[in-house]
C-alpha cells in the first residue's frame, strides 16, 4: 500500500514511498474473526460461499431425484420442487460464484498480485464480509420460516413471485429480496476495495499492462458488478414495495381466487428489464474472473507466455462493455418489438468475437507449450472445452427465431449450465488446486485431485449433453412432473434417470474434493513458496502462507510482465516479475 | 431504460479516456526494466479515499439513473396520475443548497488553514442537511394528509421511494460528516481533516445535483426536455 503526498502533481510515484500504518490485530478475535486482513477475509468469503454452495448442491440432487424417478420420493411435492430450483439457482449464481470469484479470489489475489500490503480500505472490507454473511443467513433462514423459501424461479418474475399460488409467498419472497439487498450493499463495500486497490495500490513498476490477467478479469468484473448490481437493487426494492406496501410498480390488475386484487396497471416487463440489466452482465461478472484465472493457469502450466496478452486485455474490456447492451436477449418471448429483437440479437452475436479471440489465444498458448498435465491444468483444459461447448449453444439461443421455440426448455438449462455453471466451476476448482499451496503451505493430494477432475469433467458432460437433446424434444424446464404428453417419449424418462445417477456421482466426487481439502491441510506434502515455478508476485512472498502485510520489510518492485516463461537464454524457465534485469544481464541472456 | 443506457455510455467514455492514457497498446513482453522508462503508468497518486468516493458516486449515479429509467417507463402507462408537488419541497431545496454552500465554505476554509471557518461550515452544513431531511418528512406528511398514499398511484409510490432513497444517501453522508466534525472537535490538525472535509463537500454537491434532477423529474419539469430528446431520437 503506497501513501503518497496528497498534493502530488506528478503521475510517477516517488521512488521511496512511506509505508501506510497497517492495522495490526491485537487479539485472537481481531486476528481470525473480525479480521481486516484481506487474506483472512478471502478465506471467510470462500468458506461461507462453499457452505451455502453445498446446500445448493444438495438441492440439485433433490431436484434430480424427482426428475429421474418421479413419484418415488413422496417428500418432494410440486411446491418444494419449485423452491428447490429457485434456491439452487439463486445460491449458485450469486451467493456462490459471485462471492467466491470476487470476495474469495479477489480478496486473496488482488493485493498479492499487484504487490500491495492489503486492500486500501481494510475496515470496509471486513464489513463487506459480515454483511455478506448476514445476507447468506437471511437467505438460509427462509428454509425455516412458515411457507418456506420462495418458489418463484431464480428470476423472481412478477406477478407470480408475489401471488399466493407461488410457494413462499408469505415470508420466502420477502426474505429473499431482503437478502439480495443486503448482498448488494455488502458487495459494493468489497467492490470499492477491489477497484481502488488495483487503481491506487499497485506497487512500483506494476503498470496496468504488466498485471496478470487474473487481476484484469477480477478488476473488470468488479467494475461491471458495481454498475450492474444497482439494477437488481432497484428491482428488489420496488418488488418489496409491491409485496409489502401494496404499490403497483410491477403488478398489473389481477383476479386471484375470484377476488379482484388491489393491484393495477403495473408492468411485469419493467421488472424483466431491470432484472436482466443486472442479469446479463452477471454472466460476465462470473465469466471474466474465470477467463483471467484460466489464462494464468494455462500459461504457468504450459510454461509458455500467454499468447496475445494485449488482445486478451482488450477482449476482457470489450466483453465487459458489450455485456451491458445485450440484456433483452433474455426477453425475446416477452412480446418485444421485432426491431429490438434484431438489435439485441446482433449485439449478442458480436460478443462472440472477443470471446473467440480469447479461446484462440488460450489454444495458441498451449500450442507447442511444455504442457504439464497437473490438476490445475486439467481443470483449465476442461474449462476451455466446456466454455466452447456452452458458447456454441449460446449462438443458437442468441438468434430470435431459434430462441423462441427453445425458450423455457431443457436446452436453455443445458446451455447456461455449461457456459456459466460447469465452465466457471472448472476454473474455481483449478484455481483452488493452483493456489491452495500458497494459502496453506501444502499441496493438495494429486491422486485424489485427478480422480476428482475426471469424474467431475466426464460426469458434467454426461449430465448436460443429454439435456440438450431433451430440450430439442421439447421437454420444458421447471416442471415437477412431465405427465402424459405425446412428445414425452419413453427415452426421455430413461435419460432423466441416467442424468440423475450422473448428478449424484458428480456430487460424490465433490465430497472427495472436500476431504482432500481437509486431509491435505494436515497431511499434504509441504509445497515451499513457489511449487509451480510461477512468475507472478504472489509466489514471491517472503513467507508461505504470506504473513500479515504480505511482503516483509519492503514492497516488491516489478520489472517485467507476468508471463516470462521459457525465455530463451534465461537460467530458469521462468523469470519472476520482481527480478531486476541486471540479474539476467549477468547471466548473459538477451530476450 | 434510456437514462441508464445514457449513463453507461458516459461511464464508457470516461473509462475509455482513462484507459487510453494507460498505454494499452504497449507490448509488455518487450518492456523489461524500471518503471521510470514508462512514465505515467504507475498507480494513481490521488488519495485512495478520493478515488473510492469517485467510484461510489458512479455506483450511486447508476442507482438513481435506474430509478429514473423505471420512473420514465412506468409513467407512460395509463393509470399514472401526477401528484401535486408540495410547496415545501422548494423550501427544502433551498435548505439543501444552503447545506452545500456551507460545506463549500468549510472546504475553502480548510484550504486556508482557518479552523474556525471549518467548524462553522461543517456545523451549518450538518444542521441544514438535517433540516432538509425533517422538511422531507413534513412533505410526506402533507401528502398523506391530502390523501396521496404510497400505494394509491404509481406516481405517489415513486415519489416516496425516490425521496427516501435520496434521504438515505444523505443520512449516510451525515454519518461521515459527523465523524469529521467529531475529529475537528477533538482538536485534530488541519492536515488530518482537510481530505475528509473535501470528500464530504464533494458528496454534498453530488447529492444536491441528484436532488435537482429528481426534483425536475418529480415536478414534471423535465418532461418537455425528455419529449424533445425523444423526438430528436425518433
Amino acid at each position: 500500500m503506497v501513501d503518497v503526498p496528497y498534493d502530488a502533481v506528478t503521475d510517477v510515484p516517488p521512488a521511496e514511498v512511506p509505508e501506510v500504518d497497517l492495522y495490526h490485530p491485537k487479539s485472537w478475535w481481531t486476528h481470525y474473526v473480525f479480521s481486516q486482513d484481506a487474506k483472512v477475509i478471502a478465506i471467510q468469503y470462500s468458506l461461507t460461499a462453499t457452505a451455502i454452495g453445498l446446500v445448493a448442491l444438495v438441492l440439485s440432487w433433490l431436484m434430480r431425484l424427482q426428475l429421474g424417478f418421479p413419484g418415488t420420493f413422496s417428500f418432494i411435492d410440486a411446491n418444494q420442487y419449485l423452491q428447490f430450483i429457485t434456491m439452487h439457482g439463486m445460491i449458485m449464481v450469486i451467493y456462490l460464484l459471485t462471492a467466491l470469484f470476487l470476495g474469495g479470489f479477489g480478496n486473496y489475489l488482488i493485493p498479492l498480485m499487484v504487490g500491495a500490503r492489503d486492500m486500501v480500505f481494510p475496515y470496509v472490507n471486513m464489513l463487506s464480509y459480515w454483511v455478506y454473511l448476514l445476507a447468506v443467513l437471511v437467505l438460509a433462514s427462509t428454509f425455516f420460516v412458515p411457507g418456506g423459501p420462495t418458489g418463484a424461479g431464480w428470476t423472481l418474475y412478477p406477478p407470480q413471485a408475489i401471488l399466493s399460488g407461488t410457494p413462499g409467498q408469505d415470508w420466502g419472497i420477502v426474505l429473499m429480496l431482503a437478502s439480495l439487498i443486503l448482498f448488494i450493499i455488502g458487495f459494493t463495500m468489497g467492490g470499492l476495495n477491489y477497484v481502488v486497490t488495483v487503481l491506487q495500490a499497485r506497487t512500483r513498476g506494476m503498470t496496468l499492462m504488466r498485471m496478470p490477467l487474473t487481476v484484469w478479469g477480477i478488476f473488470t468484473a468488479t467494475v461491471m458488478a458495481l454498475l450492474a448490481f444497482p439494477a437488481l437493487f432497484v428491482a428488489s426494492v420496488m418488488m418489496l414495495f409491491d409485496r409489502l406496501l401494496g404499490t403497483s410498480f410491477f403488478m398489473p390488475a389481477l383476479v386471484e381466487m375470484g377476488q379482484q386484487m388491489k393491484y393495477g396497471g403495473g408492468s411485469p416487463i419493467l421488472f424483466q428489464h431491470l432484472f436482466w440489466f443486472f442479469g446479463h452482465p452477471e454472466v460476465y461478472i462470473v465469466a471474466l474472473p474465470a477467463f483471467g484465472i484460466v489464462s494464468d493457469l494455462i500459461s504457468t502450466h504450459a510454461r509458455k507466455n500467454i499468447f496475445g496478452y494485449r488482445m486478451m486485455v482488450w477482449a476482457i474490456v470489450g466483453i465487459g462493455a458489450l455485456s451491458f447492451v445485450v440484456w433483452a436477449h433474455h426477453m425475446y418471448v416477452s412480446g418485444m418489438h421485432p426491431h429490438f429483437g434484431f438489435f439485441f440479437a446482433t449485439t449478442t452475436l458480436i460478443i462472440a468475437i472477443p470471446t473467440a479471440i480469447k479461446v484462440y489465444n488460450w489454444v495458441l498458448t498451449l500450442w507447442r507449450g511444455d504442457i504439464h498435465l497437473t490438476v490445475p491444468m486439467l481443470f483449465a483444459l476442461g474449462f476451455i472445452i466446456t466454455f466452447v461447448n456452452g458458447g456454441l449453444t449460446g449462438l443458437f439461443l442468441g438468434n430470435v427465431v431459434v430462441d423462441v421455440p427453445l425458450s423455457d426448455t431443457m436446452f436453455v438449462v443445458a446451455h447456461f449450465h455449461m457456459v456459466m455453471g460447469v465452465a466457471p466451476i472448472m476454473v474455481v476448482l483449478g484455481a483452488i488446486y493452483h493456489w491452495y499451496p500458497k494459502v496453506t503451505g501444502r499441496m493438495l493430494d494429486d491422486w485424489m485431485g485427478k480422480f476428482h477432475f475426471w469424474v467431475t469433467f466426464l460426469g458434467a458432460y454426461l449430465i448436460f449433453f443429454p439435456m440438450h437433446y431433451l430440450g430439442l424434444q421439447g421437454v420444458p424446464r421447471r416442471y415437477h412432473d412431465l405427465g402424459e404428453a405425446v412428445f414425452i417419449t419413453p427415452n426421455v424418462h430413461t435419460l432423466n434417470a441416467f442424468i440423475t445417477i450422473m448428478a449424484l456421482t458428480v456430487g460424490f466426487a465433490q465430497m472427495v474434493f472436500l476431504f482432500n481439502l481437509v486431509w491435505s491441510l494436515f497431511k499434504g506434502r509441504p509445497s515451499g513458496g513457489n511449487p509451480w515455478r510461477a512468475t507472478t508476485l504472489e509466489w514471491q512472498t517472503p513467507e508461505t502462507p504470506p504473513g500479515h502485510g504480505n511482503w516483509g520489510k519492503e514492497l516488491p518492485v516489478v520489472y517485467r510482465w507476468a508471463y516470462d516463461y521459457s525465455v530463451p537464454g534465461a537460467a530458469q524457465d521462468f523469470i519472476p516479475q520482481n527480478q531486476p534485469p541486471a540479474t539476467r544481464a549477468v547471466q548473459g541472456a538477451a530476450p | 431504460m434510456s437514462a441508464i443506457v445514457l449513463f453507461m455510455a458516459v461511464i464508457a467514455v470516461i473509462v475509455g479516456w482513462w484507459l487510453s492514457h494507460q498505454r494499452l497498446t504497449a507490448k509488455p513482453w518487450l518492456e523489461e526494466g524500471s518503471i521510470d522508462d514508462f512514465p505515467g503508468t504507475g498507480a494513481m497518486t490521488l488519495p485512495a479515499a478520493k478515488i473510492g468516493l469517485g467510484v461510489f458516486l458512479a455506483v450511486a449515479t447508476s442507482l438513481f439513473a435506474l430509478f429514473i429509467s423505471a420512473y420514465s417507463m412506468r409513467m407512460n402507462m395509463v393509470d399514472w396520475r401526477t401528484l401535486p408537488v408540495p410547496g415545501l419541497l422548494w423550501l427544502n431545496t433551498g435548505v439543501l443548497v444552503l447545506s452545500s454552500v456551507a460545506l463549500q465554505w468549510a472546504y475553502v476554509a480548510a484550504h486556508r488553514n482557518n479552523m474556525d471557518g471549518v467548524i462553522v461550515g461543517l456545523c451549518a452544513g450538518g444542521a441544514s442537511a438535517i433540516t432538509f431531511l425533517v422538511g422531507q418528512l413534513l412533505a410526506w406528511q402533507q401528502l398523506r394528509a391530502a390523501g396521496y398514499f404510497v400505494a394509491s398511484n404509481p406516481a405517489n409510490s415513486f415519489f416516496y421511494m425516490i425521496t427516501a432513497a435520496h434521504g438515505l444517501h444523505l443520512m449516510g453522508g451525515l454519518v461521515a460528516l459527523g465523524r469529521t466534525t467529531a475529529k475537528v472537535w477533538r482538536g485534530a490538525e488541519m492536515a488530518e481533516v482537510r481530505l475528509s472535509v473535501e470528500l464530504c463537500t464533494i458528496y454534498w454537491h453530488f447529492l444536491l445535483l441528484v436532488w435537482l434532477v429528481l426534483l425536475g423529474l418529480l415536478t414534471g419539469w423535465t418532461d418537455d426536455f425528455v419529449d424533445i430528446c425523444r423526438r430528436l431520437l425518433t
